[in-house]
């Protein structure tokens, strides 16, 4: 009792007024909230009912018991209301205040302290131990233990989508691949820009792939690429589970780490963080020290797709074997960092794609950071929907932008047991096309 | 309050999982769209059937408990505020589309189906369901039934009430009734359809409603008009239906609400201008061909400085969106919006528009006009802030103004969102004290124990304007 009280000075003391009065409880919202509709219509699991409950605990017409937890928990942070909140209701910045108020207040049983504390406080601010971990993994996946833990059938202990989850994991890079990372690249073209890439802790380690891709694609449109080393985890992860305090760390270090290289963007290649980090302004705004300078990173920030496409990528006449390939939005690429159609026109400009939209592509796949993994059911419940809809398409190639969301597309499709479809980053079929364009195109230049 | 006894009823008719009355729960349906009104509910109950719902309301008829229906809360009346506790009555399960009669042109529908839900599926199937209220994605069409709403659509086509024949009802007594049906002619008895249809909840429960469909109409054209003088905009809008034209819509925004929706949805609308006049006409292609150049040049000689007909349909949809965001574009510029409805006889229109902008200017506040110009139907919106209470009195006395001037322009004090709390003190100024009376003759005859949504149409007291806090 006597912590709801201090949770609730906390929500007056802390919480955006002028926000939470903003909203007109128009009800815009609902029609694209997940949790609202697989929630069977609740308001409590939508974005006005969410914003109304931290209005009313502001207010002090109600504790911020349990309920109110559940209902703002269960929120997938997709952030799908707030371009269809015609009073631009900031309404990720209140989830995020809110949740970090009650994070800083909520005694978690001891095994779940451990855990948030290893993840947040000891894993992903230490770009050298995610290596480490993700080495780990490559022992497990390459040293036989796994085909032994899957024939003794060690995974089914673990819960149902955990197991599925161990599948879909891609084949990790060794220790030495991980260790071996550029510092600087040169454009493999006529130079247009000086870019620096954010590599991001996941993307470096276990997709460490879509990175050297990523930065491929980049030379070859005529980027000249920096590859500070000092940059750290984006935080997202700490921001959107409460860790407030720990983002902000991570955040002024990716502002040290970035600021003085003298380039024209910062580019990213996963929706999650590039969304985090072009928020860094937002979550910086009351440092005198620190303000000024998150701007000017902020304004730096871009997502891959957008720079392929300034410099021209998608004029290349690229080809691909046919196939029917369909995309599904990153969430936080789309809601915030406003990238949609930039993914979609690269895809439509390789011959021999046929793009299907598929219904409701704008809508969260569930993976949600790691939502799939607290709130599995939820999670499941949003994927199988998402998945009905890839498979109304017939897409074979399911491309994604962000890989929370292409490991989602990966457990969908085992799930759903689909063996001719694949789910890839944007940036591997790009890649893909350009070799097979290649390939197709040199045999000619030889005898011609 | 619901005692422990009755609450074990209410869980034994729809399971514990549709009876909800925890704090957060009760909470989230403490409120609709209406700004400035917040009430908790004592329980929360989303029946299955309406068996169900007989059930639920002769507990509360029986045990004097408020029951409040309540769609997806969108209205602008405080209609679906529990202003008295009781229950809110949620349609959530009561979802479905029953039937799409294409030989007698009628849906039959259950209350809880979204509007835009029902709009495409009839589409589907080449037929159509005119009304279309601002917020119809997520309004539900017992919501509509209940309200009355109107639409852009309507100068033409008409309201929800156009088109509702049929109706299955349960009266306070928890009797099951049904009204009006498939036919086009019917006379036997009174007409109790139109009766619930605006009633607001308060003299039953609406759970099945047959609407009439019409064919979709072959073609539709989409045109804007500009000018740098709002009584102009306003004096194109009366010649254009004293020509004999009546488009399908003629939708009017000024400028500062001009300025707001193209800074929210960025369509390249134009700002510097005074008002816009937005029309549409749809039919055969060769008449509305013939009215879209008639209108064009009804424009021109009013003095509009711009016409321009939209090219593509997107160019069309793109200017449709930005008139059905005005209301909630508004609310970027303060915290709070208050939005009303007042309407006036089309012939009107010039002199309410400047009657407006006198008040506004009296009291000092800010209020963007925008709305169904064609029908005489405007949405004077006030941008404000709950917490400067002195302004916010000027806003009120200021929309007093406006309905008294409606009034005596021979218009009403809502033309399409309802009575609700809102609006009930000034009800008597349109209906009189005996059309008063008579209202409540049939509120008493058919819920005499006052458990249906009550609190709203009838006021407390005449006119002085009820404003809760928070």
């Amino acid at each position: 009792m006597k912590n709801e009280q201090i949770m609730q000075q906390q929500f007056q003391a802390r919480m955006n007024e002028d926000e939470l009065l903003n909203c007109m409880r128009c009800g815009f919202c609902l029609p694209t909230c997940p949790t609202y509709i697989e929630s069977g219509f609740q308001e409590s699991h939508s974005p006005r009912g969410r914003i109304a409950l931290m209005k009313a605990v502001v207010d002090g017409l109600i504790e911020p018991d349990e309920d109110v937890e559940r209902s703002l928990q269960l929120c997938l942070g997709c952030r799908a209301c707030e371009p269809v909140c015609p009073s631009g209701v900031r309404y990720g910045h209140l989830l995020e205040e809110a949740r970090d108020i009650i994070a800083q207040h909520k005694t978690y049983s001891p095994i779940v302290r451990f855990i948030r504390h290893l993840v947040f406080k000891q894993l992903f601010p230490y770009p050298k131990r995610m290596r480490i971990a993700t080495a780990l993994l490559g022992f497990y996946q390459r040293s036989g233990l796994q085909s032994f833990a899957r024939k003794l059938g060690l995974l089914r202990l673990l819960p149902n989508h955990l197991a599925t989850m161990e599948k879909v994991l891609p084949n990790v890079p060794t220790w030495k691949e991980m260790n071996e990372r550029p510092t600087h690249v040169e454009a493999l073209a006529p130079r247009k820009r000086r870019v620096a890439f954010f590599s991001g802790c996941l993307m470096d380690t276990m997709f460490m792939d879509i990175n050297d891709r990523t930065m491929k694609l980049l030379q070859l449109a005529g980027c000249d690429i920096v590859i500070p080393e000092a940059q750290t985890c984006c935080g997202a992860l700490h921001g959107h589970s409460g860790e407030k305090a720990d983002a902000k760390t991570l955040a002024k270090r990716n502002i040290e780490a970035f600021e003085a290289l003298n380039v024209d963007y910062i580019v990213t290649n996963a929706g999650g963080c590039g969304a985090f980090l072009i928020e860094y302004d937002h979550l910086l705004k009351d440092d005198p020290v620190w303000a000024e300078r998150a701007k000017a990173f902020v304004a730096k920030i871009k997502d891959v797709s957008v720079i392929l496409v300034e410099l021209g990528f998608h004029h290349r006449s690229l080809r691909l074997p046919n196939q029917i390939v369909t995309y599904q939005d990153s969430c936080h690429l789309r809601n915030v960092m406003k990238t949609a159609s930039e993914p979609r026109l690269l895809l439509q400009s390789i011959a021999g794609v046929e793009f299907r939209e598929m219904k409701d592509a704008d809508r969260c796949c569930g993976s949600a950071g790691i939502y799939n993994i607290v709130h599995p059911d939820m999670s499941m419940q949003v994927l199988d929907y998402k998945m009905e809809q890839a498979k109304q398409t017939k897409a074979t190639t399911i491309v994604t932008a962000n890989p929370g969301c292409l490991l989602q597309m990966k457990l969908g499709i085992e799930r759903e047991g689909l063996a001719n479809v694949r789910a890839v980053h944007l940036v591997d079929l790009l890649f893909e096309a350009v070799e097979a364009t290649k390939e197709a195109t040199e045999p000619m230049k030889q005898t011609g | 309050m619901i005692t422990e006894r009755v609450k074990q009823q209410f869980i034994d008719i729809v399971g514990a999982e549709n009876y909800d009355d925890s704090k957060a729960g009760r909470l989230v349906y403490s409120y609709d769209a209406t700004p400035n009104f917040q009430s908790l509910p004592d329980a929360v109950i989303a029946p299955r059937n309406t068996k169900e719902v007989s059930d639920i309301v002769k507990i509360c008829n029986e045990e004097r408990i408020p029951i409040v229906p309540r769609g997806s809360g969108t209205n602008l009346c405080a209609g679906t505020c529990p202003t008295e506790g009781g229950i809110v009555l949620l349609f959530k399960h009561m979802n479905r589309i029953l039937e799409i009669d294409e030989e007698n042109l009628t849906v039959t529908v259950q209350p809880g189906v979204i509007t835009l839900d029902l709009i495409q599926a009839v589409e589907a199937k080449g037929l159509f369901y005119p009304p279309d209220p601002s917020s119809m994605k997520i309004s539900t069409i017992g919501g509509n039934i209940n309200e009355n709403s109107g639409g852009l659509r309507g100068l033409k086509y008409g309201v929800t009430r156009d088109y509702v024949m049929g109706l299955e009802v349960v009266l306070a007594s928890g009797d099951i009734i049904r009204t009006g049906g498939k036919l086009a002619k019917d006379v036997a008895g009174y007409d109790l359809t139109r009766l619930f249809v605006g009633s607001e909840g308060t003299l039953g429960i609406i759970t099945e409603a047959t609407l009439k469909l019409i064919p979709m109409p072959e073609t539709k054209q989409t045109m804007l008009a500009l000018y740098e003088d709002l009584e102009a905009a306003a004096r194109s809008v009366s010649t254009i239906i004293a020509n004999k034209i009546i488009p399908t819509t003629l939708e009017f925004l000024d400028q500062p609400t001009l300025q707001v929706v193209e800074s929210f949805v960025n369509i390249g609308l134009p700002t510097d201008v005074k008002a816009v006049l937005l029309i549409e006409q749809d039919g055969s292609k060769e008449v509305v061909a013939r009215d879209m150049e008639a209108m064009a040049r009804i424009c021109r000689e009013q003095r509009a400085i711009s016409v321009q007909v939209a090219k593509t349909e997107e160019e069309a949809n793109n200017l449709r969106t930005a008139r059905r965001s005005a209301l909630s574009a508004l609310a970027r510029l303060k915290p709070t919006t208050i939005l009303e409805d007042a309407t006036v006889p089309r012939s009107q229109i010039a002199n309410m528009v400047k009657a407006i902008n006198d008040i506004a200017q009296k009291y000092n506040v800010t209020i963007c006009t925008f709305g169904h110009a064609g029908d005489g139907n405007l949405h004077p919106t006030c941008p404000t802030d709950v917490r400067d209470k002195d302004e916010l009195h000027r806003v009120e006395q200021a929309f007093e103004d406006i309905f008294a001037k409606a009034i005596e322009l021979g218009g009403t004090i809502t033309g399409e969102h309802g009575v609700g709390v809102m609006k009930a003190p000034y009800l008597e100024w349109k209906l009189g004290k005996e059309g008063i009376a008579a209202m409540k003759a049939i509120k008493q005859a058919l819920d005499p124990n006052n458990i249906m949504n009550p609190g709203k149409v009838f006021a407390k007291s005449t006119r002085k304007r009820v404003v809760v806090t928070r």
